[in-house]
């Protein structure tokens, strides 16, 4: 028998469904499709006036192909799979999934972010939706991100966490001072394109030293106790925000620089990111560059957190959640465990805080509501807590009704005068919640790979614990 | 048998006004088992936990190799050498039984992991067979066994159980009290049990303690105290 090494305990099996050849196959698809659709759905024409005219039509082709590739890919995990090989068939039924599931799952972070890769470019195509769909889109991100970093104290160290805002508040705050204020002041105006990568790791260093004061107080805590003293802390923060007027301009806020690409503005001087590159300038590419930004970041949330789930931290905190009385017997300093917990999820939103007063240009106590803590944390719920897919799906599901809701200006006709449908979206997100804990109890996905095994002839097979990267 | 490895000397321990434990003294020498038993509510539990730091001790002093320990937090009382498998067992029921194993081991930071857990599938052979399953789908017995060997992977010197035998079929508690016997007798683990099962307990044991409302009201030798008829009459007539 043999057992795992310390840490990077999980195995890397040969996949069932090989990734390269998926992926091949998959772009053979998208070729094929787009050279066919090219001559019949690119070009239209229109009868204008008596002249003919010919328009393009690439969004459709770009949608199509699109739906061609995920349909072909569905029926590779589902319809098309081989025969399960006896090994998995035997160790599956243990698991209660099937192979084609297990499968899919591995793949499934790797589709998923190469359909994050991808995003900007399908949004792009569609007409209407570029910049608007893109802005959408890091919406989400950000939620995204701050329920990852929330995940890390609620779902894996089951500490409730309803303040969570206060550390976003903190980072937003700490980007737009130190850009307007502090660093012009200790530097010299000529460092401000360059606030944002600077800043970013301090304000993720200052929103962790917050989680760690928030953290003493609250050591002794648990469940409903521990939820109203954060609950506090996220209202006080706020409340300091909006009083403190000399230091942080109180509730008119503070307008603050916007992202640079590496330190050259997105606007239409001559300095500009498209004088440099010698292309027309566009606002759009502002946004594509904001998106990956915050892609990037969101994804080192993931990664990071996926690789503390595996380090004896991240199991420490799971066994928190557990037990601590279990805990400490075992040796494991709970006082240390909890803080880390606290200043590294806080680390996360401090980083997403960042990001959000880049993007805005503008930052006010208004944002940093508590509502926004409620808002994340029901997306970690719904998502399934230490779930970080699920939270994708949450985060897509809820923010997404959000934006639905604005878009049905269509209801104004049916519903009588002065009653907007936007005015209806928490009573929508309550009622959803309100099914879910009907449904799925334990929110979208309630699965959780262990993070050790050992590779023996006996074992479950790879298949069916091992986590896939995406 | 050799020095004592764990003494306490009138150790009283209080929830809030109450006192629960009246200046107990006890020792626990290497390479025996030790036992205390008593009913419900004598404080048994409390002195296990009071060893552990979580409640302390108002008065008294605790020593583990002639170290006090009585002031010091669990996690480092841990970190000498003293596993517990702790009273309603308190595994993690959601992570795997193997998950579980790997926190035990977090004293040792898992130096021996794979040797050790080899050891306790062999000990405890169904472990093996759930190794991939969610601890809380666990069987009470199997619980029971994991909280054992959780407790084994951090290579105690000295491993307190607190009642293993609470809520199992007598059947799963005869091959728990013999995985115990055979701990005792093969590796010299030092073993302080707690014990309502008096009997099972009592057979077992080198030495034993009486509890009655947090006193220490017999000592002697497990055969000893099976002989005596108060014993006899209080805790062993009628029950298991």
């Amino acid at each position: 028998m043999v057992a795992a090494p310390k840490d990077t305990s999980f195995s890397q099996e040969a996949n069932k469904l090989d990734t390269p050849a998926l992926i091949k196959d998959l772009i053979g698809t998208a070729v094929i499709t787009f050279l066919i659709l090219t001559p019949i759905v690119a070009y239209e024409t229109i009868m204008n006036q008596g002249t003919l005219l010919i328009e393009s039509r690439w969004g459709w082709v770009f949608l199509f192909t699109a739906i061609t590739v995920v349909g072909r890919l569905l029926l590779h995990l589902f319809v098309w799979q081989r025969a399960p090989s006896p090994k998995t068939a035997s160790a599956a039924p243990s698991k209660g999934e099937s192979a084609a599931g297990a499968s899919f799952r591995k793949n499934f972070n790797t589709i998923l972010f190469v359909f994050a890769l991808l995003l900007p470019f399908i949004l792009y195509f569609i007409p209407g939706w570029d910049k608007r769909g893109i802005d959408f889109a890091i919406t989400i991100l950000i939620y995204i991100m701050l329920a990852w970093g929330l995940n890390i104290v609620v779902g894996l160290a089951g500490l409730l966490d309803l303040g969570y805002v206060a550390f976003y508040a903190v980072g937003a705050y700490a980007y737009a001072l130190l850009t307007t204020v502090y660093l012009p002041h200790w530097f010299g105006e000529g460092v401000v394109p360059w606030a944002f990568y600077i800043v970013l790791p301090i304000a993720g260093a200052l929103a962790a030293l917050w989680g760690v004061i928030l953290g003493f107080p609250v050591l002794r805590l648990r469940g409903d106790y521990l939820a109203i003293v954060t609950l506090a802390f996220g209202e006080i923060i706020r409340l300091v925000l909006i009083n403190w007027f000399w230091f942080t301009n109180g509730p008119q806020g503070i307008n603050v620089p916007k992202i640079t690409f590496f330190g050259l503005p997105f606007n239409a001087s001559d300095e500009g990111f498209a004088a440099f590159f010698g292309i027309a300038h566009d606002r759009i590419y502002s946004y594509f560059y904001l998106y990956y930004v915050i892609l990037a970041l969101a994804l080192l949330t993931f990664i990071a957190t996926n690789r503390l789930r595996r380090l004896p931290i991240g199991r420490a905190w799971e066994a928190l959640r557990e037990d601590e009385i279990a805990c400490r017997s075992l040796g494991i300093n709970t006082t240390n465990t909890k803080l880390t917990a606290f200043a590294i999820g806080a680390m996360f939103g401090g980083f997403a805080g960042s990001f959000f007063a880049a993007r805005q240009g503008f930052v006010s106590p208004e944002s940093f509501v508590f509502i926004e803590s409620a808002l994340i944390l029901a997306i970690v719920v719904l998502g399934g807590l230490g779930s970080q897919i699920g939270i994708v799906f949450a985060a897509i599901a809820i923010i997404g009704a959000f934006e639905v809701f604005r878009e049905m200006g269509f209801l104004s006709y049916i519903l009588p005068e002065g009653v907007e449908p936007v005015q209806f979206r928490m009573l929508a997100v309550g009622l959803a919640m309100v099914l879910m804990m009907r449904w799925r109890p334990r929110g979208f996905v309630t699965r959780r790979d262990p993070t050790v095994f050992l590779k023996e002839k006996k074992s479950v097979s790879a298949d069916l614990v091992s986590q896939g990267h995406g | 048998m050799s020095e004592a490895l764990l003494t306490g000397r009138g150790v009283e321990t209080f929830y809030g006004k109450i006192q629960a434990l009246r200046g107990i003294d006890f020792d626990v020498r290497k390479g025996e088992i030790a036992t205390l038993i008593g009913s419900n509510g004598a404080g048994k539990s409390t002195l296990m936990m009071t060893i552990f730091g979580t409640p302390r001790a108002r008065s008294g002093t605790i020593t583990f190799e002639g170290k006090d320990i009585t002031k010091l937090p669990s996690h480092q009382i841990a970190r000498l050498g003293i596993a517990q498998s702790p009273e309603g067992r308190r595994i993690f029921p959601r992570m795997t039984v193997l998950e579980n194993l790997q926190m035990g081991a977090t004293v040792n930071d898992m130096a021996f992991f794979e040797e050790d857990v080899a050891k306790i599938y062999k000990l405890f052979p169904i472990l093996e067979k759930r190794h991939t399953q969610r601890a809380g789908t666990l069987s009470g017995g199997e619980q029971q066994m994991l909280a054992i060997g959780r407790a084994l992977m951090a290579r105690p010197k000295l491993l307190l159980l607190d009642e293993p035998s609470l809520g199992l079929a007598p059947i799963i508690v005869r091959s728990i009290f013999s995985a115990i016997k055979e701990l005792n007798e093969k590796e010299g683990l030092t073993v302080f049990l707690v014990e309502q099962n008096a009997f099972h307990a009592l057979k077992l044991a080198h030495r034993a303690y009486v509890m009655v409302n947090g006193k220490i009201t017999m000592t002697g030798t497990g055969k000893e105290l099976l002989a005596r008829p108060e014993v006899r009459a209080a805790y062993l007539e009628g029950g298991h």
